[in-house]
């Protein structure tokens, strides 16, 4: 009955109304058929930089495959999440990426070629960020990747590059314990930022610690680093906790920080649970003359959102603040707020991924080349006049020499210096230099 | 006679052969990198069909919004193996910064392949068996049976999450090397799946079909428009649909192992409340709950555009699947088949009223 009421609906209805449902459609399909006629555009374009390949040597094929003879660019891949929730962070990094690839190509670029960014959108998720990877190293041939933030999103893409024999430049500090041969790294090693922080606070703050992160690989890593440090030093560990990100309930964890009462909360907490964190901590009476915190993954961008009179007076361990006096950072901040607008601010994470262009260029130019085998060999020992300091590519692990700096956030957002290294610190991602660490790369050397 | 071409030409065999045509020329016409994406939107697709024999039209149309679970599990278990082939034994890195030095007793049994694809296709399988027993057999059902669905998706994510010295937590499972002493990422290998994935949709298809087609799927309908009534009849629907949910778990499983082999990493982002709900997407927008064929359009179709869109306009893609979506929603009420089917329905009218006015001119 009720099919054939349908029908009768169908043959009632009028002949302008149907004529309005077959528009609609045809709109659809026409999207779709275009589409698809777009991806296969895409796909084709790609394909015809590259012969004609057979299943035997298109491996070998992308290994050789760099873009220095398709004509008169070089594609470079920027792979960032510009959506989900790591896009925040992210897209100020993509931003100082391109500028430095702006001013290279009005220096007139690399080997006499301009640079030609592909964006891609890692959207959060770590399998897109090995399949974004995948399409740019396959599908474009870019010369190099730069991308990730987070370290599921560098673990994610590692196989990929190292498949591929591609290249990629890392712009954030993370945890150590890995020095891929297709990765640069050029945010700090633990040794660079994690272990001066803990060997600044026991000196000039106290020797009872907190642990609070994030629960994933960096803080868990970081921490394990950190006790065994803070062990052989004598220190004491009162507490140890992690919330999953995203986090944002903090009540227990301070009332539990309140109760043993320690010198310094190290602090390893990432993303949207730092706001959370310092504004319930200010809220439970606890300033920064009481107890003191020194956060890792705190910047300048991230204080915007914490607010600044809520963290003031806290510590962070980066090697770049917004007032970091270089006659390149001058160069450098002023060229982002021209870029971005006044209000911008720039971090750590920002310019790593702002110099780490620079460098490739660098190297690139010194191979003569954008071969990935050439580039790598020519990077050792390449330096550049970065915004933080001088920055040095070590050879044996392909992270960067680079000065640590321990600040403490004004009440304006920025962040000011309290102390610095005396020179650019070799980067040591096992924390090989320090006996302590003995048990801990030893166990992951394999 | 135009009519009967029309049929014809939309009849399920041709759209089944047509499908398959494409799929088997795929490799010769797409690169290395699109064939490994079809791949894994094959793995979707055949998830797909096990959602759709949940949902669609049999089982009183129980919708689970808990399925990335059970393509998790499988996924899971297919990466504990490579990732203990890629260390050689040994414990993954992971372990070894969370403080442990032995493999733990649950990896044990991941040591061995066959032991792991089977598990892999098992554990999904006797999760869901527990929930779906326990929850039929006390008559939960409709929206109620959802909300379980999606609250085991948060508990098992957290736990998976919180215990990072066994699943790798956040970063999940990558890095993978061999299968079958076979280079996974190797050009060949990744065909090799590509054909895998190919054999065991068309196996799983043709098996759902089988079952629906028969007495089985009689009884399931039975169930869905009168429930009481089969009870009264002397059938056990609780049987049956925890049979159909354990079955399309399993089912999950098989296309996350497949997923993870072809794409090389599986982690917590992959089986959370959003790809869930996906998932569900995939076989409402693919259309006609019910037709099997609908959710395999719908899942290479979604996921076609989702790349698609992101390679093309990275800023702005997700608004454009937005649109797409509310498009299909709001124009294709009945999803993509639908639009087959709604022509098809189109021509008959015309040729039906056609007939009427010749009927009139007659008289």
């Amino acid at each position: 009955m009720l099919v054939y009421s349908y029908k009768q609906n169908n043959i009632e209805m009028g002949g302008k109304e149907m004529r309005m449902q077959n528009l609609f459609y045809l709109l659809i399909v026409g999207l779709l058929t275009s589409f698809m006629v777009a991806c296969s555009a895409v796909d084709n374009a790609a394909n015809a930089d590259q012969p004609e390949e057979t299943e035997e040597n298109a491996v070998t094929d992308n290994i050789e495959g760099s873009s220095e003879d398709e004509g008169d660019t070089i594609k470079v891949g920027i792979l960032h999440s510009l959506s989900g929730t790591m896009a925040i962070s992210e897209t100020s990094v993509q931003q100082a990426e391109l500028l430095a690839i702006k001013e290279i190509n009005e220096n007139g670029g690399v080997l006499g070629k301009q640079l030609e960014p592909v964006i891609e959108d890692g959207a959060s998720d770590w399998p897109t960020f090995a399949e974004k990877a995948k399409k740019l190293l396959q599908q474009d041939n870019v010369a190099t990747i730069f991308g990730g933030w987070t370290s599921a999103s560098r673990k994610a893409m590692l196989p990929v590059v190292e498949e591929n024999n591609g290249l990629l430049f890392y712009p954030v500090q993370y945890e150590g314990m890995e020095a891929s041969p297709n990765i640069f790294y050029t945010g700090a090693a633990p040794n660079q930022q994690i272990v001066p922080a803990v060997n600044w606070l026991l000196e000039n703050r106290g020797d009872s610690f907190f642990l609070l992160g994030s629960d994933y690989v960096f803080p868990r890593t970081a921490n394990a680093a950190i006790k065994a440090q803070l062990n052989a030093e004598g220190a004491e560990i009162v507490g140890e906790e992690y919330t999953p990100l995203g986090h944002t309930d903090y009540n227990t964890v301070i009332a539990k920080i309140k109760s043993e009462n320690p010198d310094v909360i190290f602090n390893t907490l990432n993303g949207d649970s730092n706001v959370a964190f310092f504004k319930q901590l200010k809220d439970a009476g606890v300033s920064s003359e009481n107890i003191i915190v020194l956060s890792v993954s705190v910047a300048e961008e991230e204080i915007k959102g914490i607010g600044a009179d809520v963290i003031e007076g806290h510590l962070t361990s980066w090697n770049y603040y917004q007032t970091t006096d270089t006659p390149a950072n001058e160069e450098f901040v002023a060229n982002y707020k021209a870029e971005y607008g006044e209000d911008a601010v720039t971090a750590d994470p920002i310019e790593a991924g702002y110099f780490g262009v620079y460098l490739w260029a660098k190297a690139v130019e010194k191979a003569g080349t954008t071969e990935v085998d050439k580039v790598k060999e020519a990077a050792k020992g390449i330096t550049f006049e970065a915004p933080n300091g001088t920055v040095i590519i070590d050879g044996d692990n392909q992270h960067v020499y680079k000065t640590v700096r321990i600040g403490e956030v004004q009440s304006d957002g920025m962040i000011s210096e309290l102390w610095h290294s005396d020179e650019a610190i070799k980067p040591d991602p096992y924390l090989k230099e320090y006996e302590w660490a003995k048990d801990l790369s030893e166990s992951l050397a394999e | 006679m135009q009519n009967t071409i029309y049929q014809k030409l939309l009849s399920n065999k041709v759209i089944f052969s047509l499908i398959f045509l494409i799929l088997l020329v795929a490799p010769m016409l797409l690169s290395d990198f699109r064939l490994n994406l079809l791949g894994k939107f094959l793995a979707f697709a055949i998830l797909a069909i096990g959602l759709d024999l949940l949902w669609g039209g049999y089982t009183g149309g129980v919708l689970s919004l808990g399925h990335g679970i059970y393509f998790g599990l499988g996924a899971y278990c297919m990466a504990m193996y490579l990732k203990l082939e890629a260390t050689g034994g040994a414990i993954p890195d992971f372990m070894a910064w969370s403080g442990m030095s032995e493999l733990p007793l649950i990896w044990i049994p991941f040591q061995y392949p066959i032991l792991a694809i089977l598990l892999g296709v098992i554990i999904p399988a006797v999760v869901a068996f527990f929930l779906g027993y326990l929850t039929f057999r006390n008559r939960i059902s409709g929206v109620y049976f959802t909300i379980l669905s999606q609250a085991l998706v948060i508990v098992v994510v957290t736990l998976f999450i919180g215990s990072q010295n066994l699943t790798g937590g956040t970063s999940g499972l990558t890095n993978f090397e061999t299968l079958f002493g076979f280079h996974i990422n190797a050009s060949s290998t990744q065909t090799a799946f590509y054909w895998i994935t190919v054999f065991i949709l068309g196996a799983v298809f043709f098996f759902s079909r089988m079952l629906v087609k028969g007495r089985f799927g009689k009884v399931l309908i039975g169930i869905r428009d009168g429930e009481n009534r089969m009870r009264f009849l002397g059938y056990n629907p609780s049987a049956y649909k925890t049979f159909i949910y354990t079955l399309s778990a399993a089912i999950a499983g098989l296309a996350g192992m497949l997923f993870v082999l072809q794409v090389g990493i599986i982690s917590p982002t992959m089986i959370g409340i959003i790809p869930s709900i996906e998932m569900v997407l995939w076989v409402a927008l693919g259309g006609g709950r019910g037709t099997l064929i609908g959710p395999i359009i719908g899942a290479v179709f979604v996921n076609t555009a989702k790349t698609g869109f992101s390679e093309s306009y990275p800023e702005y893609w997700t608004y454009f699947l937005g649109i797409l979506f509310v498009l299909v929603v709001v124009f294709l009420p009945n999803g993509l088949t639908g639009l087959f089917e709604k022509w098809n329905e189109r021509r008959k009218n015309k040729n039906v009223s056609n007939s009427i006015r010749v009927e009139k001119s007659v008289s």
